[in-house]
Order: structure tokens, then C-alpha cells, then sequence
């Protein structure tokens, strides 16, 4: 079955991919070895523990766990329908004229540095978003999604960053992806009586794992974000359901914090927040591969998707 | 209403919300580059070209240094970022089922999740700690390693859509799996693969925190690629968070300068890919 | 493809030619405190000036930071804000001396409408930091503050969220105003806050206080009137309420030159004395007393000499005191012991 050159080709390409699994071992494997004394202290307690003091030694990473994963989760939950809403437009239903030209300009938000989107949001966002949470009806104050001190600072304006952040990468990947379905696909529905609707939505079933791919991507972005996110979420170390309450990242604090970082504990106990985020990356990825495997076992890739209406029938 | 009626509805609903999506993401872009030409533009002047930055009080100053520092690290990240991400990516397509093909997609991944501190830091690790020396290169591994999974990515998924009867056509004219993929594949996934090449390239150009630990920074102007250099995000940075109305408004300039690299980035590759596919589809 | 190659190879070439240009001077790397960035990099500007050959990089990333690479030997100096503790000497490879260069001031910053200039004793502040104080209009600032117009306003408390050596100093004089201080949140570059939101950099902390009406804050003297940021005047131990100026924290100084240790590691925040200031601190360059590279070595020396004498004027105009005559005749002396040859 595998012929000379064919194996070549095979060992060639696999040996240079192998080369990124070396790298993101090395990195585990660094991030496991500089957090020992951390991880013998403290053991699997650092996960759940809410304490983070570095004069007396205790360090637990909770806060930071939470701030992350909320973060990240809003902020693709705002970010991914939207950028799916650009990639849909540019892709299927912009007049060529205005492609080019809005296409660049998505792409510009990628190339804004996130240090700029940290100073634009400590100078612009957070008093507009002082100002929105300032004007919240008293009822809604009372929902702990909206409780607290209108300060500005705080997980809301760190999710609308963030989202800003993500949408250009989403959006980018997975207009490239419905690009790339054939035009047969939809063609196939429109000779079928469908909609701009529903042949859009089997141009997207056909690009489902690429979509879920653009997505990861933006989620990754958001999860590993540093300087934007640190500007503007306050950076205290509690945990709490209100969009208005300063909160941490782990990304966050570990920028803050590392160069400073005086005793050996102190150092270890950061690295693990690496290593904590390392870990719930990773674990991230095999659910959403098993989403992608569940996806693809039944159907084959190239099967059209089942149109509304069948031809003929009345309402 | 009969269900015609409602799913022309529907449908018309979706192209309006569509297009709502892209107003909606331009009005941030809009808002921050106003914010950033604002503060900037009136700070660029031959000298920021050509001069290396002076200290407060004096006139003058400027960041040519680390615009070469910039243009220094992302070529040479992505001189080694774009064949390993590429390669890479088209094996997890080609060999997608293999054990290998999934670890790959899993790190890539992965990577792609680290914080840009942790790269930094690992890079100091191995880079810069065991020969006690700040690099360039070091600042250049550190951002080509955060290219990787973006260009990876964008390649498998690429490469995974181009149609079956692409390949067999070539393989049914005698070639070989790579030269298939070389000569057919790859230029039929080019521009989407482009695309991802120029994201990673603006992500890296943007990041501050790998390049503390590895390139360090350097006020004066070096090329040399076993010193520490000098880049935008970096002197940025450290202008933006000090107290003079003066380094501000460099900061900002440089801010200008830079996601106008960027954008020049994006326009060369949109070029590059237009020629590609009218060459494909033979206009 | 063809022209990307040649473009390719012009910029190499280019590079190579340029790199080769420049390789006589003596280029030497350091690394530490955020605070001195300004008035170092006008030195090493000024020293480059007159020294062509001589091209000392310093970068601001922050005291610890520049301990670290220090320690590991990545920088052949560092600047810090807080002096070393004993087990970081103890982890370099060689001996490092301390050597105060200027004095800095850290002072506290409000956004109170109509308040006018406030005054506060480090007690007040340590309560505020603590969450004992909530309200502007709370008895003891009204008592420091006969008649001024204290609105009930809660307090927002804004403090560092990194690690940084300002922090070292506001801590250091909490902890020795206030015992409940100590003991909760104790002395170290960064701790854990009772209370409050966390800025980035002085910039972050000076950019949340102007924005959040009462809130409170502390930073460099020199990011307070930058920004024309109100700051008040802080009660020294000899009972005065002094403002932070050149003068009063030159006095700070002055004061601890009695008991000045050998290795010029003190800590002067809370100094006795007229006039003094008391959230002031020394900011240190760190040299290994018999480093690896002697050439470097005799270069820093050169530079220590002159920033001590000749570089001090530059300091009021950027918002530091130069040092006390006295302190400087010490550190010449120390200056001889180190190896330069």
C-alpha cells in the first residue's frame, strides 16, 4: 500500500507536524517541572482553593479559573453568532464591490496590538461602560448578574474586549472555510426551491468541522489573552456572577505578577496557573473534537443537507 | 401565512442580521483607530522614521530601530512558522485519521490556548537562560511558535475542502501523493491558507509579552540577530506606561505605524491571492 | 516567487551590512524598576552623548524582574525600588552591592469634587486600604480635615494589580504606621489587598482614579502632577503634614544618612525629621562587586561616578531628588571596592 515515495512524503510531512507536539510537550513538561514545590505544597487543593497571598504563602487558583472560563465563555457566546454573521455576508451575500474592502477592514481588527485594545479600553470603554451600568434600572440591580458597584472595570467590560478581540480570527477562519464549499452544494438546494436561508445553512453544514475549527481558534484567542484583559477587569481575585464585579484571569495574573516574583514558591505557584490553564485548554480541545467526531460519524462529508419544503408540497 | 411565506421571511431576516453583524464589528474598529490616528498622526514626522528614541525633554525622538526590531522578528519567525504550520497542517488533512493526525490537531490546538506569557517564559527557558543572553532569536522563536497553530489550522481545514476529484485527477495523471498535493492541492487552498498566514502574522505583530523575556529591547538600533533588538510593541509599551504627554504621543504614533505594517501585511497577501485565483479560474 | 527571493536577499544583505556597522562600541544590557526609567534613560543618553562608544541598554521591567536577570545573568545590572531581601543575595552567584542613584516620592491620589487639598496620616490610609474606612465623610479624615467638604461618598480604593516596587514603598509605610497592617497584608512587592481594584502600572492606577469619582489611589510623585492628579499632603512622624517635593523627600534622605548601614539597604519611609517626607524611598542600581566581563565592569563604574555627580542635576526637572552630599561620599567609597580589572 505504501509505495516509496509515498512513504517519503508521509514521514516527511509527519515528521514536521510531530515537530508541534514536541513543542507543546516541552512546554508541559517545562510548566509541570518549574511548579514542584507549588504542586507538592499544595496538591490538588490549589484548584479550589480562593486565597491568593503572596506575603504568607498560601496560593490557590479558583478565582482565576473562574474569571477565565466566564470571560471566555461570554465573550465567544457575543463573539461567535457575530462573526459567523460576517463570514456568512462576506462570504454569500456581499455585492463583490464592497468584498475587498470590508474584508480588510474585518482583518484590521486582528492586526489592532492587544496593547492598544487595553489602552483604547481604559480611556473609552470603561466609562462608557461606567456610565451603562450607572443607568441599570434598580430592579435589574437586584439580579446577581448585575449586582454591585458600577465601576466600569469589571468581567463585563473584559468580555466585550475580549469579543472584539475574537471576532476578526472566527470571523476570518470561517469565511475562508464557506468559501471554500463548492457551488454545487448550494446549487443543489436552490434547484431544490430553497431560500438564500437554507442554502446558506448547507454551505454551513458542509463546513461544520471547519466552523467549529474558526471557533476553537477564537476561543483559544480568548483564553490565552493577556494585556488587553488586564487592563480592564480590575484584577481582584474573587469570584462572583455579576458582569459589574472586578475579577482575574489567570492569564492575567500570571503577566502581572511573574516578573516580580520574589521566592521560589511564589514562582512555582504561578507557573502552576500556567499549568492549570495549560491543562483546561486542553481539555477544551478533546470535548470539542468529540463534537466534531459525533458530527461526522453518521453522514458522510459530502451529503447534502434535506431542503424545507419538498417540491410540490403545499403548506 | 403559508411556509413559504415564512421562510422568505426568515430568510430575508438573516441577511439583514448578517449584515447588522458586520456594522456591529465595525463600529469597535472604527472607535479605536479613530482613537489611535487621532493621537498618533500628528506625531509622525521624518524623524520617527529615521531617529533612535531620545529621553523626555528633548526633540526630536524617534522609533526607527524598532521598526527594523519589528519587521526583524516577524520575518524571521515566520521563515520558520510558515513551512512547519503549513507542512503540518497539510498532513492532519491528507493523513487525517492516523494517531499522529490527531495529536497534531489536538497540540495545535492547544498552543493556540497557551498565554503568550507562557511562551515567553518557555522560550527564556530554553533560549535565552543557557546561553545568558537576550536575542533576537530568541524573540523570534518565541513568536513564530505562536504562528504555528494559527497557520496549522487554517491549512488543515483548507486543504480538507478542496474536492476529492482534484485530487484523484492528479493522482489518475500519474503523480505522486506529494506532487499532488504540491502542484494541486496546496495552490487550490492557497488563499485561504494566505489567510491564515496573514491573521498569525498580525496576531505575533501585536504581542508584547513574549518578546520581555526573549528579545528584551534596545534602545539603540541593532540587527544583529544574538542581540537584544528593539521592537514596536515592546517601546510601546514601555512609553505608554510611563508619565510624559511626550513618550504618549510616540506611543501612539508607534501604535499608528504599526497596525499600518499590518494592514500593508494584509493588503500584499489580499493581492497575492487574487492573482492565485484568477490564475485558477483562468480569467 | 522569484522577486519575493530577491526581495528576501536584499534585506539579508542589508541586515548583515548594518549589523556590521557599530561592532567596536560596548554594548551593556540591564534590566529593573519602572520608576527611574525616566531619569536613566536620560542618563545613559546623556553618558552616550559624551561617551560614543558606550551603549548602555536599561529596560523597565520591573524591580523583581531586574533582580532576577541580575541573578541569573542575563543583564550585567540592575535597578530596584525595594532592596533585596536576604535570600535573593543569597541566590546570586556573586556578591551584589546596592547603590542608590535618586529618591523618589509615592503619594496618595483622589478624585474628590471640590474637596480641595487633602490631608491624610498613615493610619487613615492603612484603614481605607483595609476596608475599616468607607466614606469619605468618616470621622477621622473629617478630623484631619478641619473644614474641608467631605461628600458621603464611598471610598473606591485603586491599588497596583502587579507586583511593583511603588507598591514596596506604600506597603513598607503602612506596615510601619499601622500594626493591624502588618499583620494582615504584610511588606512585599505585591500582596494580598484587603479591598480595591487593581491598575495596571502607575499609569492603570492614575487612569482609574481620574475616572471613578472617590476614588483613591497611590503612585509616583512624578504621574501625579504629570497628570495633574490631586495628591495630598501625609503626616510624618515628627506630626507635620508634608507634601511630597523635592525638598522634603531630599530631607527623607538626609535624615537616615545617621544610621546609614554599610550596604545602603534602609528603608526610609517614615523617617524622623523637619520637613521630611514620609513615603519616600532610595531607588538602587545593583552591580556584582567582581563580575565575569572586567571591561563592562570599569564602564559602570565610570557611568556610577558620573550619574552620582554630574547626572544629579538632571533629577528635579523629571521629578526626583538628587541625593544628599553625604550619601554620595559613601558610595564613592564603595564604588573602589569593586573589581575593574
Amino acid at each position: 500500500m505504501f509505495k516509496g515515495r509515498e512513504l517519503g512524503f508521509r514521514l516527511g510531512t509527519g515528521a514536521v507536524a510531530f515537530c508541534i507536539v514536541l513543542i507543546v510537550a516541552a512546554i508541559g513538561w517545562e510548566l509541570v517541572r518549574q511548579s514542584q514545590l507549588s504542586i507538592a505544597k499544595f496538591g490538588l487543593g490549589f484548584w479550589v482553593h480562593d486565597i491568593w497571598d503572596p506575603v504568607s504563602g498560601e496560593f490557590g487558583a479558583r478565582p482565576f479559573i473562574w474569571g477565565t472560563l466566564y470571560s471566555s465563555v461570554l465573550a465567544l457566546l457575543l463573539a461567535g453568532p457575530i462573526a459567523l454573521g460576517i463570514a456568512i455576508f462576506l462570504s454569500e451575500l456581499c455585492p463583490a464591490s464592497l468584498r475587498t474592502p470590508l474584508t480588510f477592514l474585518t482583518e484590521l481588527l486582528a492586526a489592532i496590538p492587544s496593547i492598544v485594545y487595553g489602552l483604547w479600553g481604559i480611556y473609552v470603554l470603561v466609562p462608557i461602560v461606567r456610565s451603562l451600568e450607572s443607568s441599570l434600572p434598580e430592579s435589574l440591580k437586584m439580579v446577581p448578574l448585575f449586582s454591585g458597584p458600577p465601576v466600569g472595570v469589571g468581567m463585563l467590560a473584559a468580555v466585550l474586549i475580549l469579543a472584539v478581540m475574537v471576532i476578526p480570527f472566527t470571523a476570518s477562519v470561517a469565511r475562508e472555510v464557506l468559501k471554500a464549499v463548492p457551488m454545487s452544494q448550494r446549487e443543489g438546494a436552490y434547484a431544490l426551491g430553497a431560500t438564500k436561508w437554507e442554502a446558506i445553512q448547507a454551505a454551513l453544514y458542509y463546513a461544520r468541522t471547519g466552523i467549529i475549527g474558526a471557533v476553537m481558534l477564537g476561543f483559544g484567542r480568548a483564553l490565552g489573552e493577556t494585556m488587553a484583559v488586564t487592563m480592564v477587569i480590575g484584577n481582584t481575585p474573587k469570584i462572583s456572577l455579576s458582569l459589574l464585579a472586578p475579577q482575574y484571569t489567570m492569564a492575567a495574573v500570571l503577566a502581572n505578577e511573574f516578573s516580580e516574583a520574589a521566592d521560589e514558591l511564589y514562582l512555582d505557584a504561578l507557573i502552576e496557573v500556567g499549568l492549570v490553564l495549560f491543562i483546561i485548554t486542553l481539555t477544551v480541545n478533546v470535548a470539542s473534537r468529540m463534537l466534531i467526531w459525533k458530527m461526522n460519524r453518521p453522514a458522510v462529508k459530502r451529503k447534502p443537507v434535506r431542503v424545507a419544503t419538498p417540491v410540490g408540497e403545499a403548506a | 401565512m403559508n411556509r413559504d411565506t415564512i421562510r422568505r421571511v426568515r430568510s430575508t431576516v438573516v441577511v439583514w442580521l448578517s449584515g447588522l453583524a458586520v456594522l456591529l464589528a465595525l463600529v469597535p474598529l472604527g472607535m479605536i483607530l479613530f482613537f489611535v490616528v487621532a493621537r498618533g498622526l500628528f506625531s509622525l514626522n521624518l524623524a520617527f522614521f529615521t531617529h533612535m528614541p531620545v529621553p523626555v525633554g528633548e526633540a526630536g525622538g524617534g522609533m526607527a530601530n524598532s521598526i527594523v526590531g519589528t519587521l526583524m522578528l516577524i520575518g524571521m519567525g515566520a521563515l520558520f512558522a510558515i513551512p512547519v504550520g503549513v507542512i503540518s497542517g497539510v498532513y492532519a488533512a491528507e493523513f487525517g485519521g492516523t494517531r499522529l493526525a490527531t495529536m497534531v490537531q489536538f497540540a495545535a490546538d492547544t498552543l493556540n490556548g497557551v498565554p503568550s506569557i507562557v511562551i515567553g517564559v518557555f522560550v527564556y527557558g530554553i533560549a535565552v537562560l543557557p546561553v545568558k543572553q537576550f536575542s533576537a532569536f530568541a524573540g523570534s522563536l518565541a513568536l513564530g511558535i505562536m504562528m504555528i497553530p494559527i497557520i496549522t489550522r487554517t491549512t488543515e481545514e483548507l486543504v480538507k475542502l478542496v474536492p476529492m476529484s482534484l485530487r484523484e485527477g492528479a493522482l489518475a495523471l500519474g503523480a505522486t501523493r506529494a506532487r499532488a498535493t504540491m502542484s494541486v492541492v496546496l495552490p487550490a487552498a492557497a488563499p485561504g491558507i494566505i489567510t491564515g498566514v496573514v491573521l498569525a502574522l498580525a496576531r505575533i505583530a501585536g504581542e508584547t509579552a513574549p518578546l520581555l523575556f526573549t528579545a528584551f529591547n534596545n534602545r539603540f538600533f541593532s540587527t544583529s540577530p544574538g542581540q537584544p533588538i528593539s521592537s514596536l510593541t515592546v517601546q510601546v509599551f514601555t512609553y505608554a506606561i510611563s508619565p510624559y504627554e511626550e513618550w504618549h504621543r510616540q506611543a501612539w504614533a508607534g501604535a499608528l505605524v504599526l497596525v499600518t505594517l499590518v494592514l500593508m501585511c494584509s493588503i500584499l497577501a489580499r493581492l497575492a491571492t487574487r492573482r492565485l485565483e484568477r490564475l485558477q479560474t483562468g480569467q | 516567487m522569484r522577486a519575493c527571493q530577491r526581495v528576501f536577499a536584499t534585506l539579508a544583505g542589508l541586515a548583515l551590512l548594518v549589523s556590521g556597522i557599530g561592532a567596536q562600541t560596548i554594548q551593556i544590557n540591564g534590566a529593573g524598576a519602572t520608576f527611574p526609567n525616566p531619569i536613566y534613560s536620560k542618563w545613559f543618553s546623556e553618558y552616550n552623548k559624551a561617551n560614543p562608544k558606550v551603549q548602555i541598554n536599561y529596560q523597565p521591567i520591573g524591580s523583581g524582574g531586574g533582580i532576577r536577570q541580575l541573578s541569573n545573568q542575563t543583564v550585567f545590572f540592575g535597578a530596584t525600588d525595594g532592596p533585596m531581601t536576604p535570600e535573593q543575595m543569597q541566590q546570586a552567584p556573586g556578591k551584589v552591592l546596592h547603590l542608590p542613584t535618586v529618591l523618589g516620592a509615592v503619594v496618595p491620589i483622589y478624585n474628590l469634587q471640590g474637596a480641595g487639598e487633602l490631608k491624610f496620616n498613615g493610619q487613615v490610609l492603612a484603614d481605607i486600604y483595609l476596608g475599616k474606612i468607607t466614606k469619605w465623610n468618616d470621622a477621622a479624615i473629617a478630623k484631619l480635615n478641619a473644614g474641608a467638604k467631605l461628600p458621603a461618598t464611598d471610598i473606591t480604593v485603586v491599588h497596583r494589580a502587579e507586583a511593583s516596587g511603588t507598591s514596596y514603598i506604600w506597603v513598607d509605610f503602612l506596615a510601619k504606621v499601622s500594626p493591624e497592617w502588618l499583620k494582615k497584608a504584610g511588606v512585599a512587592t505585591s500582596v494580598n489587598w484587603p479591598v480595591g481594584l487593581g491598575g495596571k502600572g502607575n499609569e492603570g492606577v492614575s487612569g482609574l482614579v481620574q475616572q471613578t469619582p472617590g476614588s483613591i489611589g497611590y503612585v509616583e510623585l512624578i504621574y501625579a502632577i504629570q497628570n495633574k492628579i490631586s495628591y495630598g499632603s501625609v503626616q510624618n512622624a515628627d506630626g507635620e503634614f508634608v507634601r511630597a517635593t523635592v525638598q522634603s523627600v531630599t530631607a527623607a534622605a538626609g535624615a537616615a544618612v545617621k544610621n546609614m548601614p554599610k550596604d545602603f539597604r534602609v528603608s526610609i519611609t517614615n523617617a524622623p525629621g523637619k520637613g521630611v517626607y514620609p513615603i519616600s524611598s532610595f531607588t538602587w542600581l545593583l552591580l556584582y562587586e567582581n563580575p565575569k566581563d572586567k571591561a563592562q565592569s570599569k564602564v559602570m563604574v565610570d557611568f556610577v561616578k558620573w550619574a552620582l555627580t554630574d547626572g544629579q542635576k538632571f533629577a528635579p526637572d523629571l521629578g526626583y531628588a538628587p541625593l544628599p552630599a553625604e550619601v554620595v561620599k559613601l558610595e564613592m567609597a564603595v564604588l573602589g571596592t569593586i573589581k575593574v580589572s
